[in-house]
């Protein structure tokens, strides 16, 4: 496990990438691992079915900020379908190895939070008026 | 003198069969999480194997040998019990946790005691088990819930006691906290609440296994206790209610075993404690919970608490070598008032990246919010990691807490 936090593995959970809000977004979710208190927030601007744009914002461990940093990376100019369907070894390829089972709650957290907003936008919320 | 040092607790750790056991990595266990569960003494296994292999049958019904020997145990553990907190037989309630005798509480005692516009009164420390079962008695009676506060260091705050106590019918406080460990003065809370009129009832998960406790002396009304914490099996807890007040409760759970007379339209029940024992009990775990009572009195429960006090202020001292590095201990710095509890947090190395590194040297802390998820949210902690001791750690374990702290500094460089 502790050859788990390589540099760039640090790099992103102290400079996370694409992290913020946007003002506006067309798609979002977010949601927590009740177990640890990890959070996060995924909002994306959307171009005709592909992702312009994406921010992540929350707060928890490395595993689970780092891996949501690079998962923003890896999905910006992917069509919204692609995002529904991004598995989970697509983001163990992205974090590396030597994820211990207790902590793949944390890798998946932004997978999860990326993939229900993705869906849910693809599905059409439904209509809050 | 260096009581974590002494041949006692050498000898203690012979006695626990896991501590012997090295990790995967060929570490040796550092056992630091026994305020979520103890490990468990040969003596407490033993029990429960004699129980399935020699003796395994139900009780208070069987007129043969081994179910009347399987009684007889059964009940011979519950007076072990009732002599570990000075409180009479009847007065023991067997229970599967904690939580379960919080909940009996909460549903026999409140749903017959409480009315619209009183009062229960909590701390700001509770675990979820001493708070949600109580939300739901005020949602259901539409009681109000009120709290001691606490100040910055997790100290409770008396000065407007009388205040919160007016009107109120009943007082919910852990005697010593999970997250903090610090240990609540019960002996000024409790006459207090009894002059206002209110019931106490005492969380006692982390104060049994850790404090000598007396509940006669104490006055408490109701003491809950969990023997998974106190070197005992899973599965198996105790509810001390004074005798008049299990007495005046109806029942929890009903059914088999808790009744007197049981006629088609009409039950009269048994007396306390078996009135709330429904159902076939958990024989061999109360058995075994009645051993590990003997194993805690045998070693004199003025020692554990002296070892944990000695250990505790160790653990301060050396911890804070490492704050001019970004370590934040959190709680009363004083080991007099804390009870082998620690929380902290390293630079930004979060808890669970911190126990996820320790894990890798054998290390065990819990890191999250422990359960207190209000009080996390107080005092705007996400999470800490937990270290937490009991008989068998010594000063070689700190050590070793305190080499995995370097570790995680090297990993993260911090
Ligand atoms: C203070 C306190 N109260 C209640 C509990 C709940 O105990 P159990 O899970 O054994 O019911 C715990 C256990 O963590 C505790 O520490």
């Amino acid at each position: 496990m502790d050859d788990f936090y390589r540099d760039y593995i640090l790099d992103h959970y102290r400079n996370p990438r694409n992290f913020g809000t946007l003002e506006r977004s067309d798609a979002q979710a977010e949601d927590l691992n009740p177990l640890c208190g990890d959070e996060i927030r995924m909002q994306l601007k959307l171009d005709d079915g592909v992702v312009e744009d994406v921010r992540f914002s929350g707060k928890g461990c490395a595993i689970s900020q780092a891996s949501a940093s690079m998962l923003t990376e890896m999905v910006k100019g992917m069509k919204l379908a692609d995002v529904a369907k991004l598995s989970k070894d697509a983001v163990l390829e992205n974090v590396g190895i030597g994820i211990s089972p207790t902590r793949m709650k944390c890798a998946m957290l932004g997978l999860r939070v990326l993939k229900s907003a993705a869906i849910g936008e693809l599905a059409g919320w439904p209509d809050e008026e | 003198m260096s009581v974590a040092a002494t041949p006692k607790v050498d000898a203690i750790v012979a006695d626990f069969p896991i501590l012997a056991r090295p990790t995967s990595r060929g570490k040796r266990l550092v056992y630091l999480d026994s305020a979520a569960t103890s490990q468990k003494p040969r003596a407490v296994i033993q029990a429960l194997v004699d129980y399935y292999e020699q003796y395994n049958a139900n009780i208070h019904r069987g007129v043969y040998e081994i179910a009347a020997r399987a009684t007889t145990e059964y009940e011979r553990a519950r007076v072990k019990l009732a002599r570990f907190v000075g409180a009479q037989t009847s007065e023991i309630v067997w229970v599967r946790n904690t939580t379960e005798a919080i909940n009996l509480v909460a549903y026999s005692w409140g749903s017959s005691n409480l009315r619209a516009g009183d009062a229960l009164l909590l701390t700001e420390l509770e675990h979820h088990s001493d708070l949600v079962p109580w939300q739901l008695l005020a949602q259901r009676t539409g009681a109000e819930l009120r709290f001691i506060p606490v100040d910055d260091r997790g100290v409770l705050v008396l000065d407007d006691l009388d205040r919160l106590l007016e009107g109120c019918k009943l007082v919910a406080i852990a005697h010593v906290s999970n997250t903090l460990g610090t240990i609540a003065p019960l002996e000024t809370i409790i006459p207090r609440a009894h002059a206002a009129g209110a019931v106490v009832l005492v969380d006692g998960a982390q104060g049994a296994p850790h404090l000598p406790v007396d509940v006669k002396a104490l006055d408490a009304d109701f003491y809950t206790f969990s023997g998974h914490k106190m070197l005992g099996p899973t599965g198996i807890g105790v509810l001390y209610g004074k005798h008049d007040l299990l007495a005046a409760m109806p029942p929890f759970v009903t059914g088999g075993d808790m009744i007197r007379r049981v006629e088609y339209a009409h039950t009269t029940f048994n007396d306390p404690p078996r009135k709330f024992e429904a159902g076939t009990s958990n024989i061999a775990d109360a058995i075994a919970f009645g051993v590990a009572a003997e194993y805690l009195q045998a070693i004199g429960m003025e020692w554990v608490r002296e070892h944990e006090r000695i250990l505790t202020g160790y653990a301060l001292g050396r911890l804070a070598e490492f704050e001019p590095r970004g370590l934040a201990i959190y709680g009363p710095r004083d080991p007099a008032l804390v009870s082998g509890v620690i929380s902290f947090n390293f630079a930004d190395v979060h808890a669970h990246d911190l126990a996820s590194i320790l894990d890798t040297e054998g290390v065990c802390v819990r890191a999250g919010h422990h359960c207190t998820m209000p009080l996390m949210d107080k005092m705007g902690w996400a999470a800490t990691a937990r270290a937490s001791f009991y008989i068998y750690n010594s000063e070689a374990d700190v050590d070793a807490l305190c080499s995995g702290i370097e570790k995680a500094a090297r990993v993260f460089g911090v």
